[in-house]
């Protein structure tokens, strides 16, 4: 596959996939606890912070990226903060594109699972809290085993989204090859560049088989999982 | 145990105002639907936070108000068995049954997994999933989940209600075991005549709300008037029994009661068990004379102790017969006829086919020694 792809191209896919992984990886706990609490929560503000979570979605992607860009770049008081204190840093880093598809996929991830937990049985939370289960380990023991099947479905539209990401990721953090540069913003470069149709058709592929590939995978597990969790 | 409840709560346009105290070893709340049993069984288990009141269990205060104590569900070690069974679908029943214990400190761990899983005979089901258990399974699975986790009380919320009669007859041995054979006392919810009549060893009866009476079954079931409208068909009354013998070549068990011998459907018991017998007050029929050439075999000498208040078309007539009562339901055209008033003497007739197995129960061990 490597004599197949040119070392850059390489690159992009590798990166893409790194990229979309840790998207995916980072925002799947933040994603379970918003869930819990658009779902379940009582407590002012709760619209608010559905609205928050949702613009993403809604709003064109440039925008999410350039709000990035003057909030987390390196002069913008998140971005300025983050890099003095635990030197961390998104601007115009591999981290930042991360971040991007995270946020614009954030929603995504939310809806899948908010949508799982409030199709679980109350019920059967209770029964557990009468056999001795206090709170957290009902969430473990109960909850979290029943909403599986929408959080894997969550992790994959988490996943597709990263890997599409093009409008928020090449605003925040630009496009440059080998640091931010992902399938999605490589093809967009092969097409302005006299030549680059083979490229941009090689990385499409690539693309569309990484999407089935990630297709199968989820439906094997929801398969899984759901044999298991079927309502009793 | 003791069990002392005195409680207020509003919801919606239902207001629940009970208070009552317990110390037997099954207490059943009954009640036609609606009548807030479900919602005490509730308050009980901490599965709601009543406006007003305390329970106290064992001497335990879990609800109280105006010290505004409130135990949450999971430190009262109270168990729940409820109507839908609420296994885990994502378990299987091993770990279904384990669930409880994987909550309940090492100390007070006391129940017997081997013992329970037999006492309610489950053993054959314990790699299978809950979706693939019948009805009567899933409740036996749920009741030993109950008891796995070591409650110092039981609660069952109609537990058969979403039964057929077949699958009830099922689960009825196996509660009645756990009455008399646990140290667990339990609190059973129930809009049936038939399950009271069998399991319960008291009775708190509600209606829209109140407790309109409590006592022991045999009291209250002969108290017609307090039985809801649906069920008046299933009023009657307790007597306690033993087996005398069988006669095979009919098919026929007989029992000793205070007043005589019974003949009843062969019943699989050995001589000498103790019975408790539901004797319903449509199947008692009355005569001035010792009837002859007569199918029903059973007859018992009784005196009229009291003629109720009319309902209809019929009278319950409360008899005494050797110490034990009995309720037969006739029309107020007999009643006229033969002109029956307080302290007479005449028969009462009971047919033997009258009796179902689900009016034959077994005895409590603390009632039982009575007989």
């Amino acid at each position: 596959m490597t004599a197949w792809l040119s070392p850059a191209e390489w690159t992009a896919v590798v990166l893409s996939l790194k990229v979309s992984v840790v998207a995916m990886a980072a925002s799947l706990v933040p994603g379970i606890l918003v869930a819990m609490a658009l779902a379940r929560g009582r407590f002012w503000g709760r619209q608010a912070l559905d609205v928050l979570v949702h613009l993403p979605l809604v709003m064109p992607p440039v925008v999410t990226g350039y709000l990035l860009l003057l909030w987390f770049g390196k002069r913008g008081p998140i971005g300025a903060f983050l890099a003095e204190k635990f030197n961390i840093v998104f601007a115009f880093r591999w981290t930042g594109a991360a971040l991007a598809c995270s946020i614009m996929a954030f929603p995504l991830l939310v809806r899948a699972i908010r949508l799982s937990i409030e199709a679980v049985d109350r019920k059967l939370e209770d029964a557990a809290g009468t056999l001795g289960a206090r709170p957290l380990w009902v969430f473990l023991f109960v909850t979290l085993p029943l909403i599986l099947p929408g959080i894997i479905a969550g992790m994959v539209l988490c996943f597709a989204k990263a890997m599409g990401e093009f409008g928020a990721t090449i605003t925040f953090v630009s496009n440059i090859p080998g640091e931010t540069q992902t399938l999605p913003t490589a093809i967009y470069t092969f097409t302005q560049v006299p030549g680059g149709e083979g490229g941009a058709m090689r990385l499409t592929f690539v693309s569309i088989a990484i999407s089935v590939v990630a297709l199968v995978i989820s439906e094997w597990m929801a398969r899984h999982v759901r044999r298991k969790v079927q309502a009793a | 145990m003791t069990l002392d409840v005195d409680i207020r709560h509003e919801q919606g346009a239902f207001s629940l105002q009970a208070q009552f105290h317990s110390s037997g070893r099954l207490t059943a709340l009954f009640g036609p639907s609606g009548s807030g049993k479900t919602t005490l069984v509730n308050a009980i288990g901490g599965l709601l936070r009543p406006d007003y009141g305390r329970i106290v269990v064992n001497g335990r205060t879990l609800v109280d108000t105006q010290l505004n104590v409130f135990v949450p569900k999971h430190k009262r070690h109270i168990g729940y068995v409820f109507q839908e069974a609420r296994l885990f679908p994502h378990l299987n029943v091993r770990n279904n049954l384990l669930f409880g214990r994987w909550f309940t400190p090492k100390g007070r761990r006391v129940s017997d997994f081997d013992a329970v899983v037999d006492l309610l005979g489950i053993a054959h089901l314990l790699e299978r999933r809950p979706t693939t258990l019948s009805g009567g399974e899933k409740q036996r699975v749920a009741i030993g989940r109950a008891l796995l986790a070591d409650p110092a009380l039981l609660l069952m919320d109609e537990p058969l209600a979403s039964l057929d009669e077949a699958r009830k007859a099922e689960i009825f041995p196996y509660i009645e075991r756990l009455r008399d054979e646990g140290n667990i006392p339990i609190v059973l919810v129930s809009h049936s005549v038939a399950e009271i009549a069998r399991l319960s060893t008291s009775v708190v009866v509600l209606s829209e709300g109140r407790v309109i009476a409590t006592g022991k079954p045999a009291d209250i079931l002969q108290r017609t008037n307090l039985l809801p409208p649906f069920d008046a068909a299933e009023a009657g009354t307790l007597v306690e029994a033993q087996v005398l013998g069988h006669d095979d070549a009919y098919g026929l068990t007989t029992l000793r009661i205070k007043a005589g011998t019974l003949s009843v459907p062969r019943l699989n018991l050995n001589v000498g068990t103790p019975l408790r017998v539901r004797l319903r007050a449509r199947d008692v029929m009355l005569s001035l004379n010792e009837p002859e050439g007569l199918s029903a075999l059973n007859v018992l000498p009784a005196t009229v102790f009291s003629v109720g208040v009319t309902q209809g078309s019929s009278v319950d007539v409360s008899l005494n017969c050797g110490g034990d009562i009995l309720v037969a339901r006739v029309t107020r055209k007999s009643i006229e006829r033969l002109n029956v008033s307080p302290g007479q003497s005449l028969y009462a007739i009971i047919k033997s086919v009258a009796f179902d197995a689900g009016m034959l129960g077994t005895m409590p061990p603390e009632m039982s020694r009575k007989v």
